[in-house]
Formats: C-alpha cells, structure tokens, sequence
C-alpha cells in the first residue's frame, strides 16, 4: 500500500540526491559534457569527414545518439554507485534503514536521483551537439521515453554494485572493465551492420545495442534492430535488475550485518 | 505498556560467531534503562535488530506492542537511536541532515523544518546550522546525533554510548537533557561504557556478558549487592608501614593518600576507632564513585568462573 509518508520519504531522497550532484557539479555535470565536445571534436568534425556516410547519415549525425545516450548511461550509473556506495561507506544508509520506508522507496529515491542527472547531462550534451550538427530529432516523445528507460536500467545497475561493494575499487571495476566495452561496442560509432556476420551475432548480446539503436531510431528515425524487439529487451532489463535491487534490499544483503 | 519486549533473541553472523545467545529482556515504558557489558558482549548487536539495522537469527521483538516481524514499520516509527559511530554525511550540512530524517519518517517539508530548528536549538546546535557536519567538534557531533534522532518524536530512544569522547562538561549537560525528556516521558535504553554515567542516570539495569543476560534488575537493588564501599582517606602525615584493621582492606595510593574498601557489615565506625586507636589522624575523606563499576568487574569475573 502506498502512503502519503512514503511520498514525502522518496520526495526526501529525491532531493538529498539531487543536491549532492548539484553541489559537487564540477565532479557530476561538467565531466560528460566536455569528452562528449572532444568526441564531436575529434570523430565528428575531424575523423568524421573523411569517413564520410554512415547508413545513409553524415557520420557526424549518425554518432550524435549514440554519444547523448552514453552520457546518460555514464552518469546515471555513476550517480547511483557513488551515491549509495558513500552513503554505505559512511553508514549514513542507516538513517534510511531506521526509518519507516519499505526497500523500494529507498530504492525508487536512489533511481530518480540517477536518472534526473542522466537527463540533464543528456540534455547539456544534446545543446553541445547542436554547436556541431543540425540535429532533427523524428520522434521526440520516443526519445524522452529511451532517455527515462536508459537512465532507470543504469542506474538499477549502479545499486547493485554499490550493494556488493565492499571498497572503491569495486565501484570503479565494474565501469572500467564492463560498462565502457558494452558501450563502446554497442555501436555508438558505427551500425553493425559492417561487422561479419559472427560479430554481428555476438554484439546482439549486448544489451546497450538495443538502447543506442532505439535512440537512434527515435533521433534519426533510422535502426539496425526492429523497434519492438529493442524496447523488449530494454524493459526486460528493466525488471530483471528492478528485482534484484528489491530482493537485495528486502534481504538486507550488502546492507544489513 | 511494555516499550520493549525481547524473547530469546538470538543473532548469528555469517562467520559463524554467535554474538546473542538467546537474550529475554523487557523495558518498561518511561524506564531509563542501562544495558552494560564489555565490548563484544553483545549489546550493539541487540540495539542493531531492534533498530532493524541487524537481521535476527531467531526469536522476537516487540516495541510498544508492535512485532519486528509482523509490523516493523510501527516498530520503527516509535524508536530513536543515537549510534555509537558517526553516521550521517560528513559533506551535508547540520541543518538539512536532520530535515532530512524527519523526511525518511514521512514528516512533511514545512513541519520537518519546524521540528529541526526545535530539535538543534534544543541541543544548542542551531547556531551550526549551516556548518558542514564534518567541521563539528566531537561533542557537537554526537549532539546531532541526538538531534536527528529526536526530530520525529520517538517514544523509545536508544543511545548507544552517546557520551563517548566527550568532555565532562559537555557529559553532564547531556545527562540533564537524557534526565529532563525521560521525565517528559521518552523511554531511554543507554549502553556506556562509563559506568558512573549508567549510575548516575539509570532506574533499572541489565548486564550482557558474551550473549547472555547475566544480571537484569532495578540499580538500586544491583548497588545493594555490592558488599563493600570504597573510600579516600587523606592522612595528616605519610604513615610507613599499612596497619591491618578487621573488616577493611587498604592500599597505599601515595604517600598521605589511601584507598580502603570497607565491608558493608563492618561499618565505616570500626575503621575510624582503630585508626583513632592506632593514632593516625583522617584530614579528608571521599567516598570512590565506582559502585557499579566494582560490581560489573565481579559478576564478570564470577560468571568467568562459572563458564570455567
């Protein structure tokens, strides 16, 4: 049953979340928005020219999407990590736990903080873009829908991390040595379609394909993988890392002694 | 009412190590209860299921008739605690860490506000407000964990050696603050390690010693236990050679200073009238304030003996 405290619970975390990465905005914000105006830069303006047409796109407005979708997902996942990691490293989760919210609350607390610093990176870099391209989005309400979709995954993802984690390093393995491959694998700067026919089949493993691809779609109104076979995919991520986070909550476990 | 109520608790982590070992305890509303023990014996552990901070092994906790099992929302709702550690976010402010506790209790935006300001002025923090929890002293630190655990108004408030570190001064205006709310009505459970502090404070009184409740009564009837008192004299001249007096055992502390412990039956009148006879003149006399924490060394050791 929902009550009107626990509104008033998740509105808290809500906003204790959006005031730490607003107050330390150097360190949350700004990072994205400057290597995402280096990549534009680089592969964009420089590369991007001489490579010339991408499925039918400059290379330019065929990378655009995909850098957008990758800051959201940095910055969502990150939000959450450090957020609730910190938040266990100091104990300070305690005054969450002593309180009258059920695990979803806290849970729905630390994702809204992900996915508002998702969305507003993935917003600053899409003004950045447009200094470089004259970006037509086909489907704007599809692409709000991806950028919430992409930031409630990541940053499920990130609180997983952050519950088994028992130092930094285990919040920055995962990062380094997961998250950017599949990212940078999953086709932000080129279509699969110029892989071999194997590494095609092996990049369709990758769930953030299906996201880049989506968004893609709902940027340039152009796909690899059919639409609803993509958003499948995403929403089953969705629940699958949802009832993980909920289980480790209700469990205590990484919590709880 | 009973404010807590706890049958056979029992906790044991994932390593193996039974920490509570089938603990009966019951806390009467409005009592100022001690839990003692020495570190390790288990009180934190037992704190931490009832602040469902721990998950329990076995048995059941009730708190103001709410089930930890059944209802721990309720459970939660009555309980205050004031940890042994420091845990809030050293990056936050003063004033938004306890606003945003009343906001994890549900309370909403403007009355948390109110409650905060209440709360820090309370314990003369107010001025603080804006200072970043990091840049506390000590004392002022452990005065906003009692602060944020007030701000939704607990009925039972758990502090967990809330004077840890801190200066007498400031220790003594934190037993007035503990005196005047227990006489407002909050129950108060006090782990300490300053054992003059649970005297001092304290109507009844349990000893934890590794798991198990080894004593649980009223402080008075604990401190009756004690078969001697221990006092200070000061002697008007060094005295070499320690005389021997039935009923008391003294120990040289310098060379005009000494600590005798008196059995109770003996009397403090036989004392004096040997010293008098023997003519060694008392120019001072103190009474050593550590009752209770004689009386926690010996049931130590005697349980040590029983175990062995």
């Amino acid at each position: 049953m929902f009550k009107k405290e626990y509104l008033v619970g998740l509105q808290t975390i809500t906003y204790k979340e959006i005031r730490r990465f607003l107050r330390i905005w150097v360190q949350t914000l700004l990072p994205s928005v400057i290597t995402t105006t280096l990549y534009f830069l680089i592969f964009g303006t420089l590369i991007g020219s001489r490579i010339g047409q991408m499925k039918g796109y400059d290379y330019m407005d065929f990378i655009v999407p995909g850098l957008i979708l990758m800051a959201v997902i940095s910055n969502a996942y990150s939000n959450v990590v450090s957020s609730f990691y910190s938040a266990k490293f100091q104990h300070n989760i305690e005054e969450m736990l002593v309180a009258p919210m059920p695990g979803w609350i806290i849970l729905m607390g630390y994702i809204s903080g992900g996915v508002l610093r998702g969305l507003i990176v993935g917003v600053l870099v899409t003004i950045v873009s447009l200094f470089f391209t004259d970006l037509q989005v086909a489907h704007p309400i599809m692409m709000v829908i991806v950028f919430l979709l992409t930031g409630v995954l990541f940053s499920a993802a990130g609180f997983i991390n952050a519950a088994y984690a028992r130092s930094f390093d285990d919040i920055s393995i995962v990062p380094t040595f997961v998250l950017t491959p599949l990212i940078y694998l999953g086709g932000v700067f080129y279509s699969i379609d110029l892989l071999p026919a194997f590494w095609q089949n092996v990049s369709l493993l990758n769930p953030v394909l299906y996201m880049i691809d989506v968004f893609r779609f709902s940027v340039l109104g152009a796909s690899d993988i059919p639409l609803l076979y993509g958003f499948s995919v995403i929403v089953t991520f969705i629940v699958f890392l949802l009832g993980i986070s909920l289980r480790l909550l209700s469990k205590g476990i990484g919590i709880r002694n | 009412m009973n404010a807590l109520e706890i049958n056979q608790l029992c906790k044991r982590y994932d390593n193996g190590f039974l920490a509570v070992k089938g603990i009966d305890l019951v806390v009467k509303q409005g009592d100022f209860f001690a839990l003692l023990g020495a570190n390790g014996a288990g009180k934190s552990t037992t704190i931490g299921i009832v602040a469902s901070l721990v998950n329990k092994t076995s048995g059941s906790v009730k708190v103001y008739g709410h089930d930890l099992d059944a209802d721990p929302e309720g459970v939660k709702r009555c309980i205050g605690l004031v940890p042994q550690e420091f845990n809030f976010n050293q990056f936050e402010n003063v004033f938004d860490i306890v606003v945003s506790q009343a906001g994890y209790y549900g309370i909403p935006r403007k009355k948390a506000l109110a409650r905060a300001e209440i709360c820090l002025k309370q314990l003369e923090l107010w001025d603080k407000r804006n200072e970043a929890s990091r840049e506390l002293s000590g004392g002022m630190k452990r005065r906003l964990m009692i602060a944020r655990a007030l701000v939704h108004e607990p009925k039972l408030l758990i502090l967990d050696e809330p004077t840890a570190g801190v200066d007498i001064e400031i220790r003594r205006s934190m037993w007035r603050f503990f005196k005047k709310i227990n006489a407002a009505g909050t129950t108060i459970i006090l782990t300490t390690h300053y054992l003059e502090e649970a005297e001092s404070l304290c109507k009844h009184i349990a000893i934890i010693n590794k798991g198990n409740v080894i004593e649980n009564m009223d402080m008075k009837g604990l401190l009756e236990k004690s078969d001697e008192e221990v006092f200070v004299l000061s002697l008007d001249r060094p005295v070499e050679q320690l005389p021997s007096i039935a009923g008391s055992r003294i120990e040289s502390v310098d060379e005009t200073t000494w600590q005798v412990s008196v059995r109770k039956e003996s009397g403090i009148h036989a004392l004096f009238d040997e010293l008098s006879r023997l003519g060694i003149r008392v120019t001072g006399i103190r009474n050593e304030s550590n009752r209770l924490e004689q009386l926690f060394l010996k049931l130590l050791a005697k349980k040590e003996v029983e175990d062995v």
